[in-house]
């Protein structure tokens, strides 16, 4: 263990005291900050770089006529000029579409209206068409059936679903959906990222020793497992140092946020929430929406603990699992660029396993799929993660044990399985290996 | 086995897949010898130095180190430097070298003590904080030395140990060499440069084709291999003589002629009076075959054979 200590002592310290980790360790949540910002940006101004689509339409049968909804995206202008229609070329006009409703089309009988276009249409603005027109004709038949205009503005409803945990016991606790698939899915990327950067790192240190021949040196002196290990966890701890740092810097961002928007109602709002009891009054009385105060308590009602600890753990389970097949890789090639083949069936299940979660998983967290996901090591450190926020532990505390006792057992086997690959392959020069002899060397002694 | 042998190597054999590295591999290495490790590429030199370092194990066959049976409490009594030299290129050299003096058991203190000794006898003062990126080649080659010597060990094993030096470096290197050996150490020297095997070894061992082809003291090495050749270099015309000259030519270098006799050696002083007449002898001397005369020899009698 001492040799061990030493190696993951020089593997942390030239890292950590490289500049372009000070460099990272600023930069990266600045730049996955940036890159969010621009994603919610462009997701909530959704007119940005969107033009108007502007359509022409020829009403053969005028009960649309002037009543289509028209907004930024859509602009609907009528003609009855339709001895033009087919002559027209759309080219010159300032119209990118035209549609063409025909005199048949009625109330009850809405089969026959075209759209012409010379780009093809995308599904977003068939959708919307199709809504418009929809919208028009359903208004008509609603002043038919003698439903008023004040009548048809109050049939506009909003449910806003608070949703409540509940225990064994029956307790309530109110939980807030999208702070748990934020706080899910925020931990399962990172631990993602992780694991591949610090992964294709441990990879690229395994070939720097080799192609230095510095490990002929170093295996002289000690065993080629202890130098993995020593590998392995040196850059765990570089990342651990790294999120340290992040959680640190974050808290104090926090709380300065936190006072300077909210003062010191955050207190009162988080005492109340912690109770359970804050009524749409008490939200008015603190001058917040129903939203900020769901997130809140929402907030509050999560088992801080418990996903701290699960972060940990499949942090470190799915790191320690997916480094040692990263250095076996390291070990059986000599350049960086072979690695290519043996890398595939190493990202696949995660990229898998990142991709499903942010469809299957998120959308039934306690699913059939998200279970077995959860289970299996080589997804668990990232669906599990996911799922975390989601979980009642009094009644699901088997489906953590289970995934954590697996996760734990097939890393002491990749760690082993790499161990053997890493000690034949660090000293195999010149040659690529195949999967043929990768297997070979599982088997060799001494 | 003899008291006096530190290392011996028992019937070693090791195959890797479908060949063998090394086949019943015995080698004797005297205590306090520079024993000189010789054979073409691709022998099984590596593999058997390997072995020795416990990088790998033997199929069979035993190594047995200091009279005990070779086991891993023996690592940090050896001291290798391999052919191919590695260094961390980012590291800082006094750094670079107490990590591998306590990768070898040297507390921190002691491992640092040494390291500065060493780069102060190496003239490296000025770039103890520099990193190894920053060093020439030569000078990169004198941390890799320091590295293997550090620890003290009792057996040094030296793979090329002079490639990529300048001839004042390798005078260095050599008396660096012969320096441990006086104190004590037991010297494998692994190469192909035939000259500094002549020059620094006591003893030889020659590996063609994974199996042992030769072992022995420099000097009983070279007179199993004479052939009774005897050279000459004189001024004047031989003239009728009772031994009749193998050559005879001009050494336009010298502005001497050399003939080279075979003869008995019990005839050398007869032949040496009867010269003595005719020619003015400047010299009279034996030709042992040099080391790489004979090596090449055995790696030919094995090609055809």
């Amino acid at each position: 263990m001492g040799k061990i200590g030493l190696i993951t002592w020089r593997e942390y310290i030239t890292r950590v005291r490289k500049k372009s980790f000070l460099i990272m360790t600023i930069l990266a949540p600045l730049l996955i900050a940036l890159f969010y910002g621009i994603i919610i940006f462009l997701a909530v101004n959704d007119s940005i770089g969107q033009e108007t689509d502007k359509i022409l339409v020829y009403d053969e049968s005028h009960l649309v006529e002037g009543k289509l909804f028209s907004d930024d995206r859509l602009e609907f202008s009528y003609t009855t000029d339709w001895e033009h229609r087919s002559n027209d070329s759309l080219s010159e006009s300032v119209y990118s579409g035209r549609i063409y409703i025909p005199d048949t089309f009625g109330l009850y009988n809405t089969r026959g209206v075209v759209y012409e276009s010379e780009n093809s249409l995308s599904v977003e603005t068939k959708e919307r068409i199709n809504n418009r027109i929809e919208k028009a004709v359903e208004d008509q038949k609603m002043v038919q059936l003698g439903v008023s205009e004040s009548a048809m503005d109050s049939l506009k409803t909003h449910v806003s679903l608070k949703a409540l945990t509940l225990s064994e016991e029956g307790e309530a606790k109110s939980s807030s959906t999208e702070l748990n698939t934020v706080i899910g899915m925020g931990a399962s990327f990172v631990i993602y990222f992780f694991i591949f950067l610090y992964g294709v790192q441990v990879m690229k240190g395994v070939i720097e020793e080799k192609t230095n021949r510095i490990v002929e040196v170093i295996v002289s002196s000690v065993k080629p497992f202890e130098l993995m290990m020593g590998k392995v966890f040196g850059l765990a701890m570089v990342g651990l140092t790294q999120i340290l740092i992040w959680i640190i810097f974050s808290g104090i961002l926090m709380s300065v946020i936190s006072f300077a928007v909210f003062g010191s109602q955050v207190g009162d709002i988080a005492d109340a929430a912690q109770v359970g009891s804050l009524s749409a009054e008490q939200m008015a009385q603190f001058g917040m929406n129903d939203m900020i105060g769901n997130i809140i308590s929402g907030f509050m009602s999560l088992n801080i603990p418990f996903i701290m600890t699960s972060f940990i753990v499949y942090f470190l389970g799915g790191y320690l699992m997916y480094s040692a097949l990263f250095a076996a890789v390291g070990a059986a090639v000599d350049a960086e660029t072979d690695t290519q083949q043996f890398m595939l069936p190493i990202t696949l299940p995660l990229v898998f396993s990142i991709a499903l979660s942010t469809s299957v998983v998120l959308r039934d967290p306690n699913g059939t799929l998200s279970f077995w996901l959860s289970i299996i090591p080589l997804t668990s450190p990232i669906v599990m993660m996911v799922r975390a926020p989601f979980l009642n532990l009094e009644t699901q505390w088997w489906e953590v044990l289970l995934s954590v006792g697996l996760l734990i057992g097939s890393f002491c086997f990749t760690i082993w399985m790499a161990g053997k690959i890493y000690r034949t392959g660090i000293l195999m020069y010149g040659k690529k290996a195949t999967y043929k002899e990768l297997f070979k060397w599982l088997f060799y002694k001494g | 086995m003899n008291e006096h042998t530190f290392l011996e190597v028992n019937n070693v054999t090791k195959g890797y897949e479908g060949h063998l590295a090394i086949k019943n591999l015995n080698f004797a290495i005297p205590k306090g010898s520079i024993y000189g490790l010789l054979g073409p590429n691709g022998a099984g030199k590596t593999t058997l130095i390997r072995i020795i370092n416990q990088i790998t194990a033997a199929d069979s066959g035993e190594v047995i180190f200091d009279g005990e049976r070779l086991n891993p409490s023996h690592i940090s009594r050896i001291g290798y430097l391999p052919e191919e030299r590695g260094l961390y290129k980012k590291m800082k050299v006094l750094e670079q070298i107490i990590y591998f003096g306590r990768l070898k058991d040297l507390s921190k203190k002691e491992s640092e003590k040494r390291a500065l000794f060493w780069i102060d006898k190496f003239g490296l003062n000025d770039w103890k904080y520099k990193k190894v990126e920053e060093l020439s080649k030569g000078m990169a080659q004198k941390v890799q030395f320091i590295l293997t010597v550090l620890h003290e060990p009792e057996l040094i094993i030296l793979d090329e140990p002079f490639s990529g030096f300048d001839p004042v470096n390798t005078e260095l290197i050599k008396k660096e060499i012969q320096l441990l050996r006086k104190n004590g150490a037991t010297v494998i020297f692994s190469t192909h440069r035939m000259e500094s095997v002549e020059e620094i070894c006591d003893y030889v061992g020659m590996i063609n084709l994974s199996q042992k082809v030769l072992e022995g003291s420099i000097v009983d090495v070279r007179n199993s291999f004479k052939k009774n050749e005897y050279e000459v270099l004189y001024r004047g015309d031989l003239g009728d003589l009772t031994y009749s000259p193998k050559s005879t030519n001009f050494e336009q270098r010298l502005s001497l002629n050399k003939s080279v006799f075979i003869i008995d050696p019990t005839e050398s002083r007869a032949l040496i009076s009867e010269l003595n007449k005719q020619v003015e002898i400047v010299s009279f001397s034996e030709e042992l075959p040099s080391i790489k005369e004979i090596f090449i020899q055995k790696v030919e009698e094995g090609k055809n054979g």
